[in-house]
């Protein structure tokens, strides 16, 4: 997970040609964009900075307006309200071909009578480019995604990964201000997927471009991004780092929609200083961290992290100088589920909840496991709840 | 295994099933056509000779073997009328083709890019004059065409004319009928190809800075060639030997190949000529057959 920006304003500029994001605006802003279809709302009022050289994430499940926010972004939909600034200009109503933006598309959309070569020239040739630029260009991007040797081949002799990085090299042959990528390794394999995750951020990297991905693979967008924007039905949930995204969700909603939670229903009951004290009623009292944001209901829920659910035998190993107001809970092994790395337990609590802890496998032979029907004490620290509004 | 065996003969049958349907209705009487090609006319029942009469033994059919000539088909080369006839078939499939393809393509784009609900509607309206016989759906052409017709009628209130305008019995009339004839052949599968092609690949192509006018022209275009293929050919074979169509709405002074072919069976009773004439227009037409068929099967290998 990286947080940082690993590229500098002058290289963007370099790579976006002649149009020049102004100093101090970003790259992209989405101004209270909406779209209807009928009478569903898609997109509602959504509002977004992009700055130049981000590794940018629109991450919802399936019909939360990602797409359509994308294909608005693109031009192939035009939005019902708001404006859609590219370096200051509006660009809502113009037309895809009109926009120094480019995309990549879920299905790759490749041109099925067309050769890579020529695919890739596509958008060269309608620029006006000389024809010996043009024949440089293709050949700088057929070695950009590792393609020699297939630039006389049709889409159908091609294997999946194969047509993914035409459809790359397509979209980034007219270096474009913007890159959007839709769902872009939805059909790879899970292998293929992964190193071509890597190949992406560093190719984004290296070039210094924008890039918008859309995505219904959290990990992927954990994985790539340097921000996410969380959609759920047509609006920005919460635009955050990823490491904001699953340590500090914004609602309950995201807590669960981002990784695994343990959520606890309950009330306020007193605070102590920068604590919380909350009487859940599937896991007794639990305290709490106080949120940055402060919290005025009464009820509330708490999250925990699985990985942050600790178990022992005993109680909760205290470490020297280290928080003493502990969340301690009793219970019985309910499921264990083995991952490889790390080993999943479902612990059964006698207050009537359930809680998940996911332990890493630090060792080869498991002679620290629990066992099914063990009593274990999970117990977690006030710093790793997230307190949230139910 | 068992079950193979079970299969076996039902799947054998079904194979030959189409062949023994050609050879039933369609090489058998090539066979009658192209003998009758090779005899004289005569005064007789039927109006040729030699007749073949299996009964009269070996030497009687040795006879008339010999009797065979080729002499009808050198009359179709040296005779213009039957050159003139065979060029202007062709002269009008072209032409009408090319009308049917510039009517039918915007048609059938617009009929794939409706919304689904509506496409079934817009294939319901082109299939629907099917329902009316072809006849009396060309004598409703005659009826509309006609000096005090309704065309001529819309026309003066118009004043786009000051007076009727002759249609009947001109080429304009037959090209009329024609295109209307075969619009939905033109039509349909230009459709198929068109309402399957992936509407991504048109987005894509204007996201890479294509104008609409390119879009259609670099992609949609070349990909609805198969379709365009089909629906030409379809019209076009059909066309050079049509015969109703210019026979009720065309002039009578000049004919195509079909009107000739009915001529000189029914009025001149040479059954030997019109049989030839026949024959040359088949083999005129087997290179498109030819290429028709290709079209459809890597259609169907491309389905797979």
């Amino acid at each position: 997970m990286t947080d940082e920006l690993p590229r500098t304003d002058a290289a963007a500029n370099a790579a976006s040609g002649d149009q020049h994001p102004v100093a101090g605006q970003p790259l992209l802003r989405i101004e209270g964009v909406s779209k209807n279809f009928g009478t569903f709302r898609a997109v509602d009022g959504v509002s977004l900075d992009i700055r130049a050289g981000e590794f940018f994430a629109l991450l919802g499940p399936s019909g939360c307006g990602k797409t359509t926010l994308l294909r608005m972004l693109a031009g192939f939909e035009a939005p019902d309200e708001g404006r859609i600034l590219l370096g200051g200009k509006d660009i809502a109503q113009a037309l895809p071909h009109e926009r120094p933006i480019n995309m990549m598309f879920q299905s790759y959309a490749l041109f099925p009578h067309l050769s890579s070569q020529d695919n890739i020239a596509f958008g060269l040739k309608r620029a006006g480019m000389a024809r010996a630029d043009i024949a440089a260009r293709v050949a700088e991007m057929v070695a950009l995604v590792k393609l020699g040797g297939l630039e006389k081949r049709k889409p159908d002799q091609l294997s999946g990964g194969q047509r993914q990085r035409v459809a790359l090299a397509r979209a980034l042959a007219r270096r474009p201000q913007l890159l959007l990528l839709d769902e872009p390794l939805a059909a790879l394999d899970k292998k293929l997927r992964e190193s071509t995750q890597a190949e992406l951020m560093e190719l984004q990297r290296r070039l210094g471009m924008t890039f918008i991905i859309v995505t219904h693979d959290q990990e992927e967008a954990m994985t790539m991004a340097s921000r996410i924007g969380v959609m759920n039905a047509g609006k920005l949930a919460q635009v955050a780092t990823p490491r904001e995204l699953y340590e500090a969700p914004r609602s309950r909603w995201i807590a669960e929609f981002v990784g695994d939670v343990n959520l606890f229903d309950g009330e306020f009951r007193l605070r102590d200083g920068h604590r919380l004290v909350i009487a859940t009623r599937e896991a007794g009292t639990l305290v709490a961290a106080e949120p940055r944001e402060p919290v005025s209901e009464t009820k509330l829920s708490v999250a925990i992290r699985p990985e942050k659910v600790k178990l022992s035998r005993r109680g909760p190993v205290f470490e020297a100088g280290r928080e003493t107001a502990i969340n301690s809970l009793d219970g019985v092994i309910a499921d264990i589920c083995y991952l490889g790395g790390t080993t999943t337990y479902k612990v059964k609590l006698d207050d009537g909840g359930m809680v998940q802890a996911s332990v890493v496998n630090s060792a080869r032979l498991d002679v620290d496991a629990y066992s099914v029907n063990q009593r274990v004490i999970a117990w977690f620290t006030p710093d790793d709840c997230v307190v949230l509004s139910s | 295994m068992s079950s193979r065996r079970i299969f076996a003969r039902p799947a054998r049958f079904a194979a030959i099933a189409p062949y023994l349907w050609m050879a039933l209705f369609f090489l058998v009487p090539f066979g009658f056509v192209l003998k009758i090609s090779l005899s004289q006319t005569a005064i007789a029942q039927p109006p040729y000779e030699p007749v073949f009469d299996l009964t009269a033994g070996w030497e009687a059919l040795k006879t008339a073997l010999a009797a065979l000539s080729i002499d009808n088909f050198r009359l179709l080369i040296s005779d213009d009328i039957y050159v003139f006839a065979y060029a202007r078939s062709l002269i009008v499939a072209v032409t009408a083709t090319a009308l049917l393809l510039l009517i039918g393509y915007p048609i059938a784009y617009g009929m794939a890019r409706l919304p689904k609900r509506w496409q079934a509607v817009a294939m319901v309206l082109v299939i629907v004059p099917f329902w009316t016989s072809f006849l009396i759906r060309i004598y409703a052409w005659i009826n509309i065409l006609q000096h005090d017709g309704l065309l001529n009628q819309i026309l003066l209130a118009l004043h786009l004319v000051s007076q009727p305008v002759v249609w009947l019995s001109t080429d304009s009339a037959m090209y009329i009928g024609i295109v209307y004839s075969y619009l939905p052949f033109m039509i349909l599968p230009l459709y198929a190809t068109l309402a399957k092609m992936e509407r991504a690949l048109e987005e894509a192509a204007g996201d890479l800075g294509a104008p609409p006018w390119q879009v259609f022209w670099l992609v949609t275009f070349p990909l609805s060639l198969p379709g365009v293929g089909a629906g030409v050919l379809l019209c076009f074979i059909p066309i050079v030997g049509e015969f109703v169509i210019p026979d009720l709405l065309a002039g009578s002074n000049s004919l195509m190949i079909g009107q000739t072919l009915w001529l000189e069976f029914f009025t001149n009773k040479d059954w030997p000529v019109a049989s030839a004439a026949a024959i040359v227009l088949l083999v005129m037409l087997l290179l498109p057959l030819l290429l028709y068929e290709r079209l459809q099967k890597r259609q169907l290998e491309q389905g797979r």
